[in-house]
């Protein structure tokens, strides 16, 4: 267990927003937080990265408290990637260089140069080292941004709807890279989705949000009909299409 | 196959190297422009009315020349050179930092009324406070008696505008436009006030305020020029420790936060340097304007947005620009010298302008 999340609260202007969340993730894992709209999905991402602070509730990040330790050691062990991000005027290498911050102390080394590069490679984006990144496509810069992440070399990595504005192809990419990293990191991969089908079909562990709350966490098992219908109040079936497990509103 | 996987392999090696080059290639750039801003700043010692030579310049510089030219050089020539050099760098550098904690590529000392705070600030301290006499030759107008009073003072100004800006693009997410108005109206305010304060002295006092208002950098001594050097050279070791933290501010307020970047911290202390340069530059030159906007621009054009490169190249550029500008103003009707101010505003409104019509992605 790498990441433990044990009563979380959260409530913007005394209207509560997460209420006793709890749930553990493993290393290795791709852990996915689904829920409606306004469910405080985003909200407990922003509290796993302490860009919030909940009143109340603990997480701890390999037994540590997220909350005593200084920002620059949050930011070497959790990776996040947001749901915008502007697109300045730099290249993609130095893009992603930026992912080497956290372990920088006054400049670049090569051992970061070579980070940047690898995890360049693992992506497939050698070849874009040197463009700028207000001339790549959504599916690149996102691609781009969840490579800053990686060099980050972080051991819990949150990511906020990374497939919402890609196409299908550029979903899958996505997806798969993170699976991935999840498994050959041995990392935490923690994702906050809408799609349930692509939910079901790269994720590990599943935590249906509804109202603040935990409806159900667990494997495979906890996606049910009735926990789907329950959590999104419109009747779904649960089927296999080409051994392939769907989810259809009906 | 196999030799697929091999130029792939080369490839991915060759990635570093070929970055290496692009880096190269920008600190050959920057290296170009010190190189640009030196050779202009031996040009303008020997440029004006008194007919030197190069030779001689370099001679009396190197200690090897006789008084009158002693005189010239040294007390009349180099601290003008070097302050506009020092100004340029500091106002450069403050506008670059600036655009960059408020997201706003319009944003400068002078177009968001942070000069015109600190002008006001500088006024009460030498008007009100007495911290300064007031003489009636334009060449040394404004006679800083005590330089602390009129720098803390004018820092109170730039540092109050500041914030209310600030405030604006954080509490009231203004857009970079309003931003921009606002400062107007700041800045209209702080020139309103500086009158009303003017209305309270001799006619003589009026005439030199008003020409102290516009930038002049000839009546900077070489006591002025210690500090003002002084102050520029903390702050751009300040901003280039902080580099990161601006690069990681570009790609959002929560990218920022996720790379471990305290973006509130970062941005008030950024403001506040800003500030500070912004003020002991007023103080002592007057309000200089577009240097702030003009410098970081044309490097961002030139660059790119990445503040390892951004910073240093914004401050020799701002450098040069100044030095250029207060030149042709000491040269171009010689022996008239212009005010500089007028100079960097002919050249640095059209850029607003442009920037302004053409939409400036932060580009």
């Amino acid at each position: 267990m790498i990441l433990s999340v044990d009563g979380v609260e959260f409530s913007y202007n005394s209207r509560p927003v997460l209420r006793d969340v709890r749930f553990a993730v493993n290393r290795g894992e791709l852990f996915s937080i689904l829920g409606n709209n306004g469910a405080g999905k985003s909200t407990l991402l922003r509290c796993l990265n302490r860009i919030i602070r909940p009143p109340a509730g603990s997480i701890l990040i390999e037994k540590k408290d997220l909350f005593a330790l200084p920002r620059r050691e949050v930011a070497r062990r959790v990776g996040y990637v947001a749901q915008r991000h502007e697109s300045a005027r730099v290249t993609v290498f130095d893009a992603v260089l930026l992912g080497r911050k956290p372990h920088i102390r006054w400049d670049a080394t090569a051992r970061d140069l070579e980070i940047v590069r690898e995890v360049l490679g693992v992506l497939g984006m050698e070849e874009f080292s040197l463009r700028y990144l207000d001339e790549l496509s959504g599916g690149e810069l996102q691609k781009v941004i969840i490579a800053r992440a990686l060099a980050q070399e972080p051991r819990v990595l949150l990511l906020d709807e990374p497939t919402s504005n890609l196409d299908l192809k550029n979903q899958f990419e996505v997806l798969q890279i993170v699976k991935r990293a999840a498994r050959e990191r041995n990392i935490a991969v923690v994702v906050v989705m809408h799609d349930l089908n692509l939910a079901l079909r790269f994720a590990d562990k599943f935590l249906l949000l509804k109202n603040g709350t935990v409806f159900a966490c667990g494997g495979r098992e906890v996606m049910t009909p009735e926990n789907i219908a329950g959590v999104y109040g419109i009747p779904v079936a649960v089927e296999r299409m080409a051994d392939i497990p769907v989810v259809v509103p009906l | 196959m196999v030799e697929v996987e091999e130029m792939r392999q080369a490839a991915v090696e060759g990635v570093p190297e070929g970055y290496l080059k692009y880096t190269g290639r920008k600190v050959f750039i920057i290296c170009l422009i010190l190189f640009l801003t030196a050779l202009l700043g031996i040009y303008a010692v020997n440029a004006g009315s008194a007919e030197l030579s190069p030779t001689q310049v370099l001679l009396t510089l190197l200690g090897r020349a006789e008084g009158r030219l002693n005189i010239i050089v040294w007390n009349i020539r180099l601290p003008r050179v070097l302050a506009a050099v020092t100004a340029g760098i500091g106002l450069s550098v403050a506008g670059c930092v600036m655009q960059n904690l408020l997201r706003n590529p319009l944003a400068s000392p002078s177009t968001l009324g942070v000069s015109q705070g600190a002008a006001f600030g500088a006024a009460v301290a030498i008007i009100a406070l007495g911290a300064g006499s007031v003489q009636s030759t334009s060449a040394d107008a404004v006679i800083i008696n005590n330089p602390c009073l009129v720098t803390i003072s004018a820092f109170a100004g730039a540092m109050a505008t500041a914030l209310v800006v600030l405030f604006l693009a954080r509490v009231r997410g203004v857009t970079p436009e309003a931003m921009v108005l606002a400062g107007v109206a700041l800045g209209s305010l702080f020139s309103a006030a500086t009158i009303i304060l003017q209305f309270f002295a001799s006619d003589v006092q009026v005439a030199s305020m008003v020409f102290w208002t516009f930038g002049d950098i000839g009546r900077a001594s070489w006591r002025d020029l210690e500090i003002m050097a002084a102050v520029v050279a903390v702050s751009l070791l300040y901003f280039l420790l902080n580099r990161w933290n601006y690069n990681a501010l570009d790609g959002g307020e929560e990218t920022a936060k996720g790379l471990g970047v305290d973006v509130e911290k970062v941005r008030l202390a950024g403001m506040f340097v800003a500030s500070l340069i912004t003020a002991v530059l007023v103080s002592f030159l007057g309000i200089i304007g577009f240097i702030g906007l003009l410098g970081p621009q044309i490097m961002r054009r030139v660059l790119g947005g990445d503040h390892r490169f951004l910073i240093p190249a914004s401050a020799g550029m701002g450098g040069f620009l100044l030095l250029a500008s207060d030149t042709l103003a000491r040269t171009v009707i010689s022996p008239v010298v212009l005010p500089v101010g007028a100079i960097t505003s002919f050249m640095g409104a059209p850029l607003f302008l442009y920037l302004l019509t053409r939409g400036y992605g932060r580009r």
